[in-house]
């Protein structure tokens, strides 16, 4: 589902983030991705999602290679992946139900259709009822519930998450891990970036260790 | 493994590049009207700003259309006027009646010449008399009449230009019954000239208050950007192309510049409210019939375009700019 073929991507400045990165997930997979802050994981993620382009090799993620895809694709692109993000980036100034809705809002879908899918996404996160309360007003760790509904409203093929439990307590990171472990057995192919190795150990799927911008362990 | 495979490939099936076809053609109109209320509830939340901003565009606005009335009417009034050329031929006062009509008709047979009226002594007496102020003056005289003969002639066209009416004027006042001839258009002509220059100087204000315009509204919708620029990069990276992005801003900016034009009008109609009487008041004291026109529908309908027009220009501008900063590299 996502190939890395020999990427490096070499920041203005000669500031090499991602060095000759040669790797596999497959579709279905769940797989985590470690390593210090500086290795090279929010460069992996940006690269996947297109917010920036490699400097030498190409990636192919669901039979498209990137490199191909014109700007004007760029947005149908990422209408297939999900994102979730450390601080959950929430709107403040809209509604739950109105922040889940934003992935359905963009392409295009109907009230109704709309409707029902967001209390769908709402409800796998357990957070019907607060479907009309703001975002401020949640928990942290609702708030990177209501976050993962976002992510997830448009069933995308594809789920990034970017240290999505980075602000959490054990516990709940252990809950927020278990909704992508819920995601990943109906088929969406997942990749998280996180430091938390004790979590990584507890879920036990297979690990990419990124060091100085390489893969070091957990080659497919 | 193999299962592996094979559920990549069923996934990756489900990995579309395409558009939502039919979907989104049925929701385009839908789509507009949300982003066009959108923008509208936006400024509504914060009404004092959008006040001032639109004050600021009413007011870059009203100048140049204020201006331009202005010329219009100068137009009008000038217009009112023959700017034919006619030569006033005064007669000696000695000539008589008889011999003036004798002139008239010697001078219309002339191949220069289109037409000539003739304003016997009496005819230039009485209508001396009806004007105010004049009866008196003219009382003092008596019975003698002061007032000369006057004939009004008209040229061919193809003398109306300077040096051969000058010719005509001067072979007129050499005749002997003439006591001189009168070609007096240079003035309209210098106001003439006048109004080209402070038109030129209208259309240059305009334009960089149209600048102007543009300006403020690409600023505030720069703005507008900064303060939305989290809901922009989440919209984006959910997918949402740059037309989605930009349509709330482009109806931010033509709001904007309706708004302005809408100030603009209410600030040319109080002031031509405020100058009408005025002006009526002097016009009547000249005893003409002119009257100050303001907006016309067409006036109107250009002020509410220009309005539109720039204020869409203005958020293009400004949202563009955002736009091509976001292309990944």
């Amino acid at each position: 589902m996502i190939e890395f073929h020999n990427v490096t991507k070499r920041y203005r400045g000669g500031v090499e983030a991602l060095r000759n990165v040669s790797t596999r997930i497959d579709a279905g997979e769940m797989v985590f991705l470690t390593g210090h802050s500086g290795a090279g994981k929010s460069t992996l993620l940006r690269l996947t999602t297109l917010v920036e382009r490699a400097t030498r090799g190409h990636i192919v993620i669901g039979g498209h290679n990137l490199s191909r895809i014109p700007p004007r694709k760029i947005p149908l692109f990422r209408r297939n992946i999900g994102v979730v993000f450390q601080d959950h980036r929430l709107l403040r100034d809209r509604t739950v139900f109105d922040n889940v809705a934003l992935p359905l809002v963009v392409s295009g879908h109907g009230h109704s259709e709309i409707g029902r899918r967001v209390r769908a996404a709402l409800d796998k996160v357990d957070l019907l009822g607060k479907e009309k309360q703001f975002p401020m007003v949640l928990s942290g760790g609702e708030q990177q519930r209501v976050g993962i509904a976002r992510a997830v409203v448009h069933k995308p093929p594809v789920l990034l998450a970017d240290e999505p439990t980075g602000n959490l307590d054990p516990d709940l990171s252990k809950e927020i891990m278990g909704l992508f472990a819920q995601f990943n057995q109906v088929g969406v192919t997942v990749l998280i970036a996180t430091h938390d190795l004790d979590l990584v150990h507890h879920f036990g799927n297979r690990v990419l260790v990124l060091r100085n911008g390489q893969v070091v362990d957990g080659q497919w | 493994m193999l299962t592996r495979a094979k559920r990549a490939g069923a996934k990756e099936a489900g990995f579309e590049l395409k558009g939502a076809g039919a979907r989104v053609i049925r929701s385009w109109v839908v789509r507009h009207l949300q982003s066009f209320f959108f923008s509208l509830g936006l400024m509504a939340r914060a009404p004092f700003a959008t006040l001032l901003t639109s004050a600021v565009l009413g007011i870059a606005l009203a100048l140049p259309g204020g201006l331009y009335l202005l010329l219009d009417n100068v137009n009008r009034v000038t217009g009112n006027w023959d700017t034919g050329g006619r030569i006033s031929v005064f007669l000696k006062t000695a000539e008589s009646d008889a011999a003036a009509e004798a002139l008239a008709k010697d001078l219309s047979s002339w191949n220069e010449i289109a037409r000539v009226r003739l304003i016997t002594r009496s005819e230039a007496l009485s209508e001396y008399r009806s004007m105010s102020g004049f009866s008196e003056v003219l009382d003092a005289f008596e019975d003698s009449n002061p007032l000369p003969a006057v004939l009004t002639v008209e040229p061919t066209l193809e003398v109306q230009n300077p040096s051969r009416m000058k010719d005509l004027v001067a072979r007129i006042g050499e005749l002997p019954q003439v006591e001189f001839a009168r070609f007096d258009l240079q003035w309209l002509k210098r106001l003439d000239a006048i109004v080209e220059i402070v038109l030129r100087g209208v259309y240059l204000l305009a334009a960089l208050l149209a600048l102007g315009v543009v300006l403020i509204i690409g600023n505030t919708i720069r703005l507008g950007i900064e303060n939305r620029r989290e809901e922009i990069e989440i919209a984006s990276l959910f997918g949402a192309t740059n037309a989605f992005i930009r349509r709330p801003f482009l109806y931010g900016g033509l709001i904007y510049g309706l708004f302005g034009a809408l100030i603009a009008w209410g600030i040319l109609s109080l002031g031509f409210a405020l100058l009408k009487p005025a002006v009526a008041r002097l016009v009547s004291l000249y005893g003409g019939g002119f009257e100050l026109a303001g907006l016309s529908g067409a006036g109107i309908l250009a002020l509410t375009m220009s309005g539109a027009t720039l204020g869409l220009l203005g958020a293009w501008v400004a949202v563009g700019r955002h736009l091509s900063g976001t292309a990944p590299e």
